[in-house]
């Protein structure tokens, strides 16, 4: 019965996004291929000082990208630290300074991780303009480097990528701001809240007193959706029942945040003008997606351990309207895509659902992944593929008429190398150092034994993929956490975004070489099964050990 | 107009783009929400506030209640919200975070097991599941249709109501799964309450 539920909704969520693919695919397509500028833009182009026409090599993006996001951090840091002043603030005082560090990375890295826990700490004022604003240009940015990548692809001989201030714009007002106008207003039909009320005090049948908090929910609620972000308006997030009310807002919910993410390899399919190399990126996310998502479930159902087996059922820390079905799909999606919402939490998942959402995270959120950075990292992941391909036959790789040399390879490695040397070095870390190992095991743990260890490396995990979800035991508002993890955050995000953008360069300066009989076909059944393999098989020999010490260890006992 | 170059060019444009996206996404953007809301939606977009029969608010449908003592101790003539590790304080959402085999968290399944067993005059095996276990937003507004059903005999007696008057409530305060397969049925705590105290 669960198990056919489970298949019921997953099904309407897949035709969900059947419908979506195309016409959303070939909309953002259009928007980042259009040579005309809307008069607004042309006006809001000459308020920011810039020349839309005008075309950047690539580290000319790759400036506009850093500035643009360290003026975002330093904003963001500003505002916190001056919440004690600012209207609508609901009495809360300025936010300290390794909290407004912490979350201010955050946020510009559209990683959501939230050290704090919102409903008592930030007022309507900063979450407006300091959160939610970076909501949606952190996912412009992460969808503006996507494109970038894709016209390496698409375009030859030629040094430059496009105009990052152009992208930007066109993906935060074209496409974010709209849909997500839309989401909101269909989240508040389902009941979630949008009013500046502050609390209001009620008595209750019982004659207590209720204190119901109000705030501007829906339209936050939309875009940390829609632009993968994750950071609740409350401390719990999507189980709050005013941030996702109903099962079907749950769905819907799920929905937004898998849009965008997996109508991207249409767009690169149009943009490279071969629709057949979408929908092999397409079917090698999707495979992923469903695998994962059938493990999480029924580990979920079958509810292993003691403390689910003692109660009947692995209901701990998930809500009734949702139950375990719906939370499982929740928990998968939000790790696979970058987004680290949570509509149950995940620390108290079962010991082998909990590794699952560790585990989505691990593949480097690319299945679908968040909003750009889940296409450009399966993109860096397709073109280690045709190297081992090519390896085996004994050929040049290409990939898409471009050569795969050297250069390109190298900077396709240490992409991937990146965030396992974070994840694995800040868990270490946090355990090697003495002063800091009693420090997180004395305030930070929550949990005792192996499973506080799990929640040092889902922290790790969490914020070096930019995904933002947590096990929520954990205490993270820490000089030590608040640090590390902003570190890893910050260097998680543009460091990767630095390759991209260098490959992408060298992409575009190349010719295109003529197909021949011995070119590796890379829109068939076999290269989506080599691009899957190579997926697992990177992320299980990185991660295996680390996570036989935590997750593994606890679920097999 | 110049060409976008120079070290300190990028920054100062990238000053100025914040501050018209601050304006727009983060002023205008959800007071236009506001709007609609207000004007289209306010019901749900002021928090599905409920009233009691006199039409006073007592609390939101959304939003669940705990109907214990001061000392958390059941109150037989209500029915009961789910355990929740915020105590039902709304401005302050929170889950247990407890894993799967934390001792602390197997005391409070066994606590709660003794305390509805005795409440409710049932053996252990017949008390659902989420009747022992918090939920993720500790503010739940709803039980399974088992564990309300579970809880007839105790309030019809306390309130001296027939078993089968308390029961037909029950039955119409079951909430089916949304397009009869998305998520699990529920019975909202909080209404079944004020229509009880209505009886």
């Amino acid at each position: 019965m669960e198990t056919w539920l489970a298949v019921a909704q997953f099904a309407t969520l897949a035709l969900a996004i059947a419908l979506i693919y195309r016409p959303l695919g070939d909309f953002m397509a259009h928007t980042f291929t259009s040579a005309k500028h809307l008069k607004v833009e042309r006006g809001l182009y000459r308020v920011v000082g810039v020349a839309p026409d005008s075309e950047q090599s690539w580290g000319a993006y790759l400036r506009g990208v850093l500035a643009f996001s360290l003026i975002g951090v330093l904003l963001v840091y500003l505002i916190q630290r001056l919440q004690a002043v600012l209207p609508y603030s609901l009495g809360f005082p300025a936010i300290p300074e390794g909290l407004s560090f912490n979350t201010a990375v955050s946020f510009v890295t559209n990683t959501n991780w939230q050290s704090y826990s919102p409903d008592v700490t930030m007022g309507y004022t900063v979450q407006l303009i300091g959160l939610a604003v970076q909501n949606f240009v952190s996912a412009g940015v992460g969808l503006a480097v996507a494109i970038a990548l894709i016209r390496g692809f698409s375009r030859r001989s030629t040094g430059t990528l496009g105009n990052f201030w152009v992208d930007l714009t066109r993906g935060t007002f074209r496409v974010l701001l709209p849909l997500s106008f839309i989401a909101a207003i269909v989240l508040i039909a389902g009941g979630v809240i949008q009013n500046f009320s502050g609390f209001t005090d009620v008595t209750t049948l019982t004659g207590g007193t209720q204190s119901i908090p109000g705030g501007p929910v829906a339209s936050q609620e939309a875009i940390k959706l829609l632009g993968n972000n994750g950071g609740g308006f409350f401390n719990v997030n999507s189980a709050h029942p005013f941030e996702n009310p109903t099962p079907w807002t749950d769905l819907f919910e799920i929905v937004l945040m898998l849009a965008i993410p997996f109508s991207l390899p249409r767009t690169f399919g149009t943009m490279v003008g071969d629709k057949r190399q979408g929908y092999a990126v397409l079917a090698a996310m999707g495979t992923i997606f469903v695998v994962s998502l059938a493990a999480l479930t029924t580990f979920e159902i079958i509810g292993a351990g003691t403390g689910p087996m003692a109660a009947g059922g692995a209901l701990e820390g998930k809500e009734q309207r949702f139950g375990v079905a719906a939370s499982a799909l929740f928990g998968s999606t939000s790790t696979l895509t970058s987004t680290g919402a949570v509509n149950s939490m995940h620390d108290s998942f079962t010991s082998l659902g909990g590794m699952m959402t560790m585990f989505n995270m691990m593949l480097g959120e690319i299945a679908p992944g968040g909003i750009g950075a889940g296409l450009y990292g399966m993109l860096v992941i397709a073109i280690i593929t045709v190297f081992i391909a090519g390896l085996l036959v004994g050929r040049t790789p290409e990939y898409l008429g471009k050569k795969i040399g050297p250069r390109e390879i190298k900077l396709a490695s240490l992409y991937i190398l990146t965030t396992p040397v974070l994840v694995l070095l800040g868990t270490a870390l946090s355990f090697a150092i003495p002063a800091v190992r009693a420090d997180v095991e004395g305030t930070s743990i929550w949990n005792p034994g192996l499973h506080g260890f799990s929640e040092v490396l889902y922290a790790f995990t969490s914020a070096a993929n930019n995904n933002g979800s947590a096990f929520a035991g954990i205490t993270a508002n820490t000089p030590w956490f608040n640090t590390a993890l902003g570190v890893a955050m910050l260097l998680g995000r543009f460091i990767p975004i630095v390759f991209v953008l260098a490959l992408a360069g060298s992409l575009a300066a190349q010719g295109r070489i003529p197909v021949t009989a011995g070119t590796l076909p890379t829109h068939r059944p076999q290269f989506v099964g080599l691009l899957v393999g190579v997926v697992v098989i990177v992320v299980a020999l990185t991660y295996f050990p680390v996570l036989a010490l935590g997750p593994l260890a606890e679920g097999l006992q | 107009m110049a060409p976008t170059r120079g070290f300190a060019r990028p920054y100062w444009v990238a000053l100025r783009y914040m501050i018209v996206a601050t304006v727009t996404l983060g002023i205008v953007f959800p007071l236009a929400v506001l709007g609609v809301g207000q004007l289209v939606l306010p019901a749900q977009a002021n928090g599905s506030m409920v009233t009691d029969a006199d039409g006073t608010v007592v609390g939101s449908s959304l939003i669940g209640q705990s109907f214990t003592d001061d000392d958390g101790n059941a109150l037989p003539e209500w029915f009961q919200s789910r355990p929740s590790a915020a105590g039902y304080d709304a401005a302050a959402s929170v889950g247990s975070n407890y894993g799967p085999e934390n001792p602390d968290f197997l005391a409070e399944i066994d606590a709660r097991k003794a305390a509805i067993s005795e409440l409710e005059g049932v053996p252990v095996a017949d008390i659902p599941v989420d009747a022992l276990t918090t939920s993720g937003s500790g503010l739940d507004p709803h039980i399974s249709p088992a564990y309300a059903l579970l809880q007839v005999p105790r309030v019809a007696e306390a309130r001296g109501l027939e078993e089968s008057q308390v029961h037909d409530l029950v039955e119409s305060f079951i909430q089916g799964r949304d397009l009869g397969y998305l998520g699990e049925p529920t019975v909202d705590v909080l209404r079944l309450n004020i229509a009880l105290a209505a009886l």
